[in-house]
């Protein structure tokens, strides 16, 4: 949470669950409009059932990001928390090596003298910084 | 004295018994044997390079329509081709990017597709959008096409790179406060990180620093196939200082290459994307060098502690072409992973792959010691002076 001059503003990443029965509805429409809130959709998927799951990031000020959060819960839409994590895909990886300087928390490494680059998952704080950063993009975050 | 031409040496490729060795395997070879011995056992040194070389692109002749038409717009899935040639002829640069990219208003622009990603996908076999505009002539009537193509489906497709390999490069640090986003990654502010970009012992202008075996004509591994370096590269600067080993202390000789793209591989030709700063493509590239000498073999012995490049803030004295570099690093310094300017420990980042280097100069060892890669002389070797090539900069 951030403190913007005595309005506390919030900004979350969740995961949205939309039953079959509701995923007609423009829930982003009233999220911006109703609650003032700021949308960002990072994923959606329906399925052939016409059940719908999204990552969303919501941003805006605290009391209107909770109201935000009743409304859709009304609406019957189920709200999860994120669980993220960030993938090294071999494939598309160079080795180049530009990642290791970028990576805060050790966790993308050039081994010497092989020059090669590990990804070591169970250090990786999910900071994405590696995401922008690689230039073959072999760094992808999967929710 | 060992004395060995191009054609000693084929012959013995076409007999399957020459003698190829790595840049790198070569270096514990004369640090074993010493340069005579060596010299007399090692016929070829293949080096190379993998990095992001941003004067890359392809010519394309994007074959006729019918009608036919004389294409004066051509987009490959939204990036622009520069079609100011002949009818369906087009040229696709590695670093164009779509119209529609915002760039660098939202900065740090992401660019994450580009010239270099649509080469990377046509090589792959992947489908791309062509689409051309033409204004339409009696000959040429047809106004507007839109067409799924693949490289196949093309009648022709050549890499032509203006400028590749180049022999040295500057390593980037950032004297300011703020994070800086350039063609050499990521710079934090600080001094709070070093990137530098070329292959060090394994690159191909750092075992000939001359310039005596590549030239017109040399025959190499470009993108995972055959090419040829068809000329000097542009920026080509070969009168800089040099060490006593002749190895350039600051960016020196450049390679223009070319090769059917149709061959390549995308393992060896791949898009990549610079934030803040735009898209590239990543080219690999092998060039085997005869020992024709001692002197040459001595050359391609070359090693990562001898080899030095400028550290250059770019913050102030790049961009604005102004000031001097902040001191010379070794390459094995650099590889170690941290440097020291001044009193300051800066870890290193490189933006080539090493790695993938290593593996182009050993693919390109198995051609030639399996005979299907012979040596070719070439009909003139790289300017070893300014005298004949400018140099000049615009004010
Ligand atoms: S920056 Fe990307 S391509 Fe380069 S080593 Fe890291 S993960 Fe691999
Ligand atoms: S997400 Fe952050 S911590 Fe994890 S690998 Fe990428 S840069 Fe490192």
């Amino acid at each position: 949470m951030l403190n913007t001059g005595g309005v506390y503003s919030v900004k979350q990443k969740m995961v949205l669950y939309f039953p079959s029965t509701v995923t007609e509805q423009p829930f982003t429409y009233y999220l911006i409009k109703d609650y003032n809130l700021m949308v960002n959709i990072l994923k959606a998927h329906i399925n052939p059932r016409k059940e719908g799951r999204a990552v969303v990031e919501l941003s805006g000020e605290k009391k209107d990001f909770l109201a935000g959060l009743d409304f859709l819960q009304s609406r019957g839409v189920k709200i999860f928390p994120l669980e993220q994590e960030i993938v090294w895909v071999e494939e598309r990886c160079t080795h180049c090596g530009a990642c290791s300087v970028i990576c805060p928390a050790g966790a993308l490494v050039l081994e010497r003298p092989d020059m090669t680059v590990k990804f070591l998952n169970e250090k990786c704080i999910v900071c994405e910084h590696c995401i922008k950063a690689c230039p073959s993009r072999a760094m992808e975050a999967r929710y | 004295m060992v004395k060995k031409t191009y054609e000693e040496i084929n012959a013995k490729i076409r007999a399957g018994e020459a003698v190829v060795v790595t840049a790198e395997e070569v270096i514990s070879m004369v640090r074993e044997k010493g340069i005579e011995e060596t010299a007399a056992t090692v016929d070829v040194v293949t080096t190379a390079t993998f990095g992001p070389m941003c004067s890359s692109g392809v010519f394309f002749n994007l074959g006729h329509t019918k009608p036919r038409m004389k294409m004066s717009r051509v987009f490959l899935n939204g990036v622009e081709a520069y079609a100011g040639l002949a009818a369906v002829d087009a040229y696709l640069g590695a670093t164009q990017i779509p119209e529609t990219d915002v760039a660098n208003k939202a900065f740090p622009g992401e660019f994450n597709y580009g010239g270099g990603h649509v080469i990377e996908e046509l090589v792959e076999g992947k489908e791309v959008l062509l689409e051309a505009l033409a204004y339409g002539t009696d000959c040429y009537p047809r106004k507007k096409l839109e067409k799924m193509i693949r490289l196949e489906d093309i009648p022709q497709a050549i890499l032509f790179n203006p400028r590749n390999g180049y022999q040295n490069y500057n390593v980037a640090v950032n004297l300011s406060d703020r994070t800086l986003y350039t063609y050499m990654g990521i710079l934090k502010p600080g001094m709070g990180n070093a990137n530098y970009s070329t292959s060090g012992q394994l690159s191909p202008l750092f075992n000939d620093p001359y310039y005596r075996t590549i030239g017109m004509g040399t025959k190499i591994f470009l993108g995972g196939g055959v090419g040829y370096v068809s000329w000097y590269g542009t920026q080509h600067h070969p009168d800089v200082s040099r060490g006593e080993n002749g190895v350039p202390v600051s960016p020196a000789g450049t390679l223009a290459v070319m090769g059917d793209l149709k061959q390549m591989s995308s393992r060896w030709l791949r898009g990549v994307s610079f934030l803040g700063y735009g898209v590239s493509l990543m080219v690999g590239i092998g060039i085997p060098i005869p020992v024709l000498d001692e002197e040459m073999l001595k050359f391609t012995a070359v090693s990562d502690e001898e080899i030095f490049a400028p550290i250059v803030d770019y913050s102030e004295s790049y961009p604005q072409g102004v000031g001097e570099p902040l001191g010379q690093v070794s390459y094995a310094q650099l590889k170690s992973g941290e440097i020291t300017i001044g009193d300051r420990v800066v870890p290193t980042a490189p933006l080539s792959s090493y790695f993938g280097s290593r593996q182009i100069a050993v693919i390109l060892k198995e051609w030639i010691k399996n005979g299907e890669f012979l040596l070719t002389k070439p009909v003139f070797t790289l300017p070893v002076s300014s005298e004949k090539v400018d140099f000049k900069g615009l004010a």
